[in-house]
């Protein structure tokens, strides 16, 4: 039998260097939860791929890698973060960012309504402590996610977002987490709690980069709580180093009448678990959950979403489109969960492949659980590759064939990417799958 | 400009083009006709380089090179244009970007400045004039929810603004109404060049009689079975293909 759990040991090593430093934020009741979270990680371990949910997404090198926190977080000249950035119209001061996990300096909050906040976590934990814990862990369960456990327990860092009642917040909200490694692998837990009163309205966009070709760890949980007739339009970009472990949660608290929406786009990392949770608890709730994801060379992208449909009236949207080249792999797990009451539930569930080599690999399930009879569900799942039609009629115009390759790779994902509002993010989704995106083939990089 | 000698092609094993000679000069436009899956779209096909056609006698030379050594860009970049008998369509490209891309695609190959966004919307606006084609139609995805005249249309306002040396037109004409027609084959009339040759395939006398051809040729089973001038058209449409000696093997 392999120990999978090799790597166990730096964490619960790291907590015990960290737990004095940590205990400084927040109640004592969230230290006892940083702890009971602590020891649920000891007992869950790393999951095995022996578990149903890890069937496809083998963990072994992210076990077995000493993953080691960067107590200080890290002095980066903000210039190689500011040029990654750039392209996007983000401007440091402008965001929440976060390196190594440590904020490297409170956002300029200029032009931010009177009353909304958006600040590192660790200060909101000690000016707002109240209202922050009053949320702070509440969704996110651990009880069955080691990865959730062990941020949970590093809770520390991060970025706080809130949205007071009858609130419009038009610019967009930009929190950035940056790694890396300088030789040792480094591990971050960012935490992200984002509360939206009734009837709010607010656009964040969170991005995960980091230094290309280090080796590290992201392990990042957010929960987004919609009040009552919020609406919260939630993007992701994550497009960390390829060497990188990237594992995020999502979670998502909807109210009556609110609506969300996420836009999650995987380019970056070796390895990348995505899972968004969205509770859909009372009537008349809206989710939306489109994704794009690009896996190549030896990348595994895995996206799992669960939405459930508790009350009566709610309607869900998932658009996931996954592109696969060289050995890239891709999982799918979508699972939309009715719950007996749901009556009128309106859900519909679409993920498409495109595979661009003979060695890439998509598992895609879809997982449909309806427990009451008045509702509408659909789901539907296409893989396909290139169509060779379309390829020659480009080609007959003298387009060459790796430009009409990647033109057609950008229109299958060209959708998604339309459906971005923040106008910088979605020109820069342009750019980067014209140009970087290009198809190899059977060839890897 | 184009000639095609005994050349043989098969698709998935099953022989198509049983020795095909043809040659067209510069200035020239020729009609190839013949009965449905005589193998005139696999013609076109093979002359615009398609893969799925494997050809496994006789050369063709346009210009002087040997034509079926080159991919399919650099066909059309040395300015070999197909008008496709069912066009294809291309959800999330634009019409606009499509064909910027090509424009400058061939530029670039002849050595000239590429265009940029405005210049190239001017030269777009008055092709499309040319077309009568509704400027809507730049922004809309590559032929997606096209009806079948604009289709057509479309592939000939392509070839308007790419001005290609030699143009197959594969059935250009077939499900165009009269007006549409009319529009269709005014623009190929303006298009016609001393320096320009055209191979315009079709089932119909009636397209002949707006584009009138310098020669008619029938394909079938796989060859060309008799060549004349334009009232070769008119006799077939008359009499059918049972007349023509060795029509089918
Ligand atoms: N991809 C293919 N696979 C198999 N058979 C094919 C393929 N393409 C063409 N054929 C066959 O080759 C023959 C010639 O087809 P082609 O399309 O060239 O005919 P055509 O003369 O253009 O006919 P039409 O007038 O109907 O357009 C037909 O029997 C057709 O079924
Ligand atoms: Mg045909």
């Amino acid at each position: 039998m392999i120990d999978l759990n090799e790597g166990k040991a730096a964490f619960l090593n790291d907590f015990e260097r960290q737990e004095a430093f940590l205990s400084r934020f927040g109640s004592k009741g969230l230290h006892d939860l940083r702890r009971s979270a602590l020891s649920r990680f000891e007992e869950l371990g790393f999951p095995s791929p022996s578990e149903e949910e890890w069937r496809f997404t083998p963990l072994g090198p992210l076990t077995k890698i000493p993953f080691q926190l960067s107590p200080n977080g890290i002095s980066q000249r903000e210039s190689e973060v500011a040029e990654r950035l750039q392209p996007m119209g983000i401007a440091p001061p402008d965001a929440v960012l976060l390196l190594n996990g440590r904020c490297a300096r409170p956002l300029n909050s200029a032009g931010l309504p009177e009353n909304a906040c958006v600040q590192p976590l660790l200060l909101a934990l000690s000016e707002k402590q109240e209202f922050v814990e009053r949320h702070l862990g509440r969704y996110a369960s651990f009880e069955t996610h080691p990865f959730t456990a062990l941020n949970t327990a590093f809770i520390g860092d991060g970025a706080f977002v809130y949205i007071p009642k009858n609130t419009t917040v038009t610019k967009p909200i930009f929190l950035v987490y940056w790694s890396q490694s300088s030789g040792e692998p480094t591990v971050t837990h960012p935490r992200t709690l984002i509360v939206a009163e009734e009837s709010s309205q607010a656009t964040i966009v969170e991005v995960f980069l980091g230094r290309p070709n280090d080796v590290y760890l992201t392990n990042a949980v957010a929960e987004v709580v919609c009040g009552p007739n919020a609406s919260i339009d939630y993007y992701k970009i994550q497009d960390e180093s390829k060497e990188a472990f990237h594992v995020h949660t999502l979670q998502v608290q909807q109210s009556r009448d609110s609506t969300f929406s996420s836009h999650a786009f995987a380019f970056g990392s070796v390895l990348a678990r995505n899972e968004i949770n969205s509770v859909l608890d009372d009537e008349g709730c809206s989710c939306t959950l489109n994704g794009l994801y690009f896996a190549s060379g030896h990348q595994l992208i895995d996206n799992h979403t669960r939405i459930e449909h508790a009350r009566p009236h709610c309607s869900s949207h998932e658009l996931y489109k996954g592109i696969l080249d060289g050995h890239g792999h891709g999982v799918f797990n979508g699972r939309i969960h009715v719950h007996p009451n749901a009556q009128k539930t309106d859900a519909k569930q679409t993920n498409m492949t495109l595979l661009l080599s003979d060695d890439a690999v998509i598992h895609s399930q879809p997982q449909l659980e309806i427990f009451a009879d008045d509702v509408k569900c659909t789901h539907g799942a296409t893989i396909g590759q290139l169509d060779a039609d379309a390829l020659f009629y480009l080609r007959t115009r003298g387009i060459g064939k790796e430009e009409a390759r990647s033109l057609l790779t950008y229109a299958f994902a060209n959708d998604i990417i339309q459906r971005v509002r923040v106008d910088l993010v979605r020109r820069q989704l342009e750019a980067l799958f014209l140009h970087r995106h290009q198809p190899t083939g059977g060839r890897t990089t | 400009m184009l000639t095609i000698f005994n050349l043989h092609a098969k698709v998935e094993d099953k022989p198509i083009l049983n020795g095909v000679s043809l040659k067209v000069k510069a200035g020239e436009v020729h009609a190839i006709m013949g009965p449905n899956g005589s193998g005139k779209s696999t013609l076109a096909g093979v002359l615009a380089g398609r893969d799925i056609y494997e050809v496994t006698e006789g050369d063709v030379l346009y210009n002087g090179k040997n034509l079926l050594e080159m991919e399919p860009e650099e066909r059309a970049r040395e300015g070999v244009f197909l008008a496709f008998q069912y066009p294809v369509e291309i959800p999330g490209v634009s019409n606009t970007y499509f064909l910027k891309a090509a424009l400058n695609a061939i530029r670039k190959h002849r050595g000239e400045p590429e265009l940029d966004a405005m210049e190239f919307l001017e030269l777009v606006r008055e092709k499309m004039k040319l077309l009568r084609m509704d400027e809507e139609l730049l922004k809309r995805p590559v032929n997606e929810g096209f009806s079948g005249g604009e289709k057509k249309r479309n592939e000939i306002f392509q070839m308007a603004v790419l001005e290609p040396k030699l143009a197959i037109l594969d059935e250009t004409d077939s499900g165009l109404d009269i007006d549409a027609l009319k529009i269709v084959a005014d623009g190929v009339n303006s298009l016609r060049d001393p320096n320009r040759a055209m191979l315009v395939i079709t089932h119909y006398q009636r397209l002949l009689n707006f584009i009138v051809p310098d020669k008619v040729h029938v394909l079938a089973g796989g060859r060309i079975v008799k060549s004349g001038g334009k009232e070769l058209a008119l006799k077939l449409e008359k009499e059918g293909y049972g007349w023509i000696e060795n029509g089918h093997q």
